[in-house]
């Protein structure tokens, strides 16, 4: 029988005023009891609604029946067959918008909680496989894969399991791109993400790290090795500012490097040998999932007052519903339909050589309200004449996305980018303008999500192995 | 890893090390840098690659013991290895057509400025060098320059070696004489670069500044490394890793660059201290 309460089993989590303080995993998972409770709220429709809303096509009632079977294991290999990184995604991956949001069960209620029980079942085979993923004979073919983001590990690990021999050449000095620089740890433990690069490595593919492809390597060096077709995944490039006035104040971070110092080069240590600005007053601008995680860091680098400073209303916020919750539940003070327009910094006119000169104090800002709607269909933010006033701050991180990583295609004769900067693909292949190079992720998209970065690489994996079969 | 094959104390804080790096010394240029970190602990800094040897696949680098990060690396011998070593990063310093060049290097810049006094030497600019060090004790590299310069000016701040002043004096006598190049070149610490565009600007004589600010990734990502030019009136945002390090230095903020470079200071003093309190623990 299922299961027909209206509700998903809750995710058991940390006291928010727990983990407002410390950086580890607020999410704690299922037991395997909710799992399978959760699991009998699976009709198993035999038209599977929930498959077409999935980026990578999972073949989810299947792993749902499996673990109402208990049978966990089985339930992972269902996952495996189609997503490379299940134990990442089952965190990180919008359902509410993908899987989630065609589930019958939604129509009347909460639909089945499909990423949390990913999330159980990647979760569960990492704690109890024994055995290391096969390695498939090699086909003799050579591919390159450039960063070893969401994108880059998906191709290789598809192109892998069909007998490619796969290098990943990543120009920082651990794998893992973004899951590993950008989302923290309390959302996503970097030793998740180091188990799914082991495994790429026992199936064969090999890490190549401190290589920037387009710097010590070109592409066309690549063929040159012996590389038959090259994926790029090159991630996200030089981040956005607004252009406003103070923008180059000490104690102005953009997303990208606020987190890096955190995440990447472990600022949030005790004893960190990287530095980053902490308490004070934080205002993080922008109102994406990239501005929760910079915005909850903060928090628990130890800032006393955090704001989510956001031009739009609460209901255009495009970042996930739970992360926007859990943010409110820490303390994060929202300031929505609010805009900076400039930042103002200490100026001591008596001593010029005064150490506190140049650092943010402050950061003036004028209300919004919402007009008609723009081309997207979301309402245009437009300032109140003469609300301008000035929220006092110590330090300011602008969250308001990137462009492309302008390295390759600046040393790629043959590859075109759009006039935002992104590498030009076929949708249906990843197929560049230059023969025998795919592209797929942020470096084609901009800033988007782990889960469409996976399924272009997904795409491309296969766009390859019908190339060189050709 | 990647192996010291050789290290040089050339003064009391200054080290050359040739670090073994194939394929950035395949590729390195003039004026490109490398990210390095020590240790699997470590922090990434930025050096300019110093030179190259692509036969032997070593890259040079000359660094000046001023942190926790160069403090470590100072403690590494030849034969012992540095956790990662990436590059060539940057756009190699523009030499193309030059014909006649004033090349001018400050303290442990003059490191950086070798490479390109010695690139522009041999397709046969004419070079004239100025370098320029706090005291005779702290002087590098001087032979090296003189046998890639035409002329070769070395100064010191107390007089203690060369002539006494800073750089500025041999360059202000060769303007005031009506001596004109192609270009100017400076690298060197902020104010120096800046007094130097300051001298050449009334010449016009184009000036060409290398900057070296705060970076981590040092590939386009992070924003940290990020600069202000004035270009026609207007403020441009550049960033150094990708779009320098070298700069039009008549453009550049340096002001704000010498700020923003000062933003860490209470941090970095307390870390290098820190870093030798625990070499000093080792040595006792």
């Amino acid at each position: 029988m299922p299961n027909m309460d209206p509700k998903k089993n809750p995710m058991p989590t940390q006291d928010p005023a727990v983990r407002a303080h410390n950086f580890q995993e607020v999410a704690l998972g299922y037991s395997e009891e909710t799992a399978l409770q959760e699991a009998l709220r699976c009709l198993n429709c035999k038209n599977m609604p929930c498959v077409s809303g999935c980026p990578v096509n999972i073949h989810i009632p299947a792993f749902i029946e499996k673990i109402k079977e208990g049978d966990f294991e089985g339930a992972y290999q269902v996952i495996q067959q189609s997503s490379s990184l299940p134990a990442v995604c089952g965190r990180v991956c919008p359902q509410e918008t993908q899987c989630e949001s065609k589930c019958v069960r939604g129509i009347k209620g909460e639909p089945v909680g499909i990423g949390r029980l990913e999330r159980f079942v990647a979760d569960w085979h990492n704690a109890h496989a024994q055995a290391a993923p096969e390695k498939v004979p090699s086909n003799g073919h050579k591919v390159a894969v450039v960063g070893s983001g969401p994108s880059g590990l998906t191709c290789a690990g598809d192109l892998a399991k069909k007998g490619y021999e796969v290098t990943v050449f990543e120009a920082l000095h651990t794998a893992g791109g973004v899951l590993v620089y950008g989302i923290p740890e309390f959302r996503l433990p970097k030793s998740i993400v180091q188990k799914e690069v082991d495994n790429l490595t026992a199936m064969g593919v090999k890490m190549e790290t401190n290589m920037v492809i387009g710097k010590t390597l070109t592409i066309d060096e690549l063929f040159d090795m012996g590389f038959e077709a090259v994926f790029v995944g090159s991630g996200a490039g030089l981040p956005n500012f607004m252009n406003i006035p103070g923008e180059s104040l000490k104690g102005v971070y953009s997303a990208n490097e606020f987190l890096t110092r955190s995440n990447l080069m472990k600022a949030y240590q005790d004893e960190p040998v990287t530095p980053i600005m902490k308490g004070g007053k934080v205002a993080v601008v922008g109102g994406g999932n990239v501005a929760m995680d910079a915005a909850r860091t903060a928090l628990r680098l130890g800032a006393e007052k955090v704001y989510i400073v956001y031009r739009r209303s609460l209901e255009e916020l495009p970042a996930r519903k739970e992360e926007v919750e859990h943010a409110m539940e820490e303390g994060i003070d929202f300031r929505l339909l609010t805009n900076p327009v400039e930042i103002l910094g200490y100026e001591n006119p008596e001593d010029k050589r005064d150490p506190k000169n140049g650092f943010v104090t402050a950061m003036r800002c004028i209300k919004m309200e919402l007009g008609e709607p723009d081309e997207k269909g979301r309402r245009r933010p437009i300032p109140i004449e003469g609300s301008e006033f000035e929220l006092p701050v110590d330090t300011v991180v602008m969250s308001i996305g990137t462009s492309p990583n302008p390295l390759i295609k600046s040393t790629t004769e043959g590859l075109e980018v759009n006039r935002h900067g992104g590498i030009i693909v076929e949708e249906n292949t990843g197929a560049t303008t230059k023969p025998g190079v795919y592209a797929g992720g942020d470096a084609v998209t901009g800033a988007a999500t782990v889960i469409s970065a996976m399924g272009a690489g997904k795409v491309a994996a296969k766009a390859i192995d019908e190339y060189l079969n050709k | 890893m990647y192996k010291i094959v050789k290290k040089e104390v050339l003064n009391p804080t200054v080290t050359r090390m040739d670090v073994l790096a194939p394929f950035v010394a395949a590729k390195a240029q003039p004026g490109q840098f490398i990210i390095l970190r020590v240790d699997e602990a470590g922090e990434r800094i930025p050096l300019t690659v110093a030179g190259y040897d692509r036969q032997a696949g070593t890259v040079t680098i000359i660094f000046q013991v001023v942190g926790a990060t160069t403090e470590a690396l100072n403690h590494l011998n030849e034969g012992d290895s540095i956790q990662d070593f990436v590059g060539p990063l940057g756009v190699p310093t523009r030499t193309e057509g030059l014909k006649k060049v004033c090349v001018v290097g400050g303290g442990v810049g003059c490191a950086i400025a070798l490479p390109v006094a010695k690139k522009l030497h041999d397709q046969g600019c004419a070079v004239t060098s100025i370098i320029g060090f706090r005291s005779k004790d702290l002087l590098i590299l001087e032979d090296e320059f003189r046998a890639c310069s035409d002329t070769l000016h070395v100064m010191t701040d107390d007089g203690s070696y060369g002539r006494e002043g800073n750089v500025c004096v041999p360059l202000n006598e060769m303007f005031a004489a009506g001596e004109t190049f192609d270009q100017v070149i400076a690298i060197g610490p902020l104010i120096m670069m800046k007094f130097v565009v300051e001298a050449t600007r009334p010449t016009g004589i184009p000036c060409a500044v290398s900057m070296n600010p705060i970076m981590i990734d040092g590939t386009g990502m992070c924003g940290g490394c990020r600069l202000t030019l004035h270009r026609d009136g207007k403020p441009v945002t550049k960033f150094a890793c990708v779009d320098g390090p070298d700069f039009n230095g008549y453009e550049v903020d340096f002001d704000e660059a010498m700020s923003r470079g000062a933003m860490y200071r209470d941090f970095e003093r307390k870390a290098h201290e820190a870093t030798c309190r625990l070499f000093q623990k080792e040595v006792e």
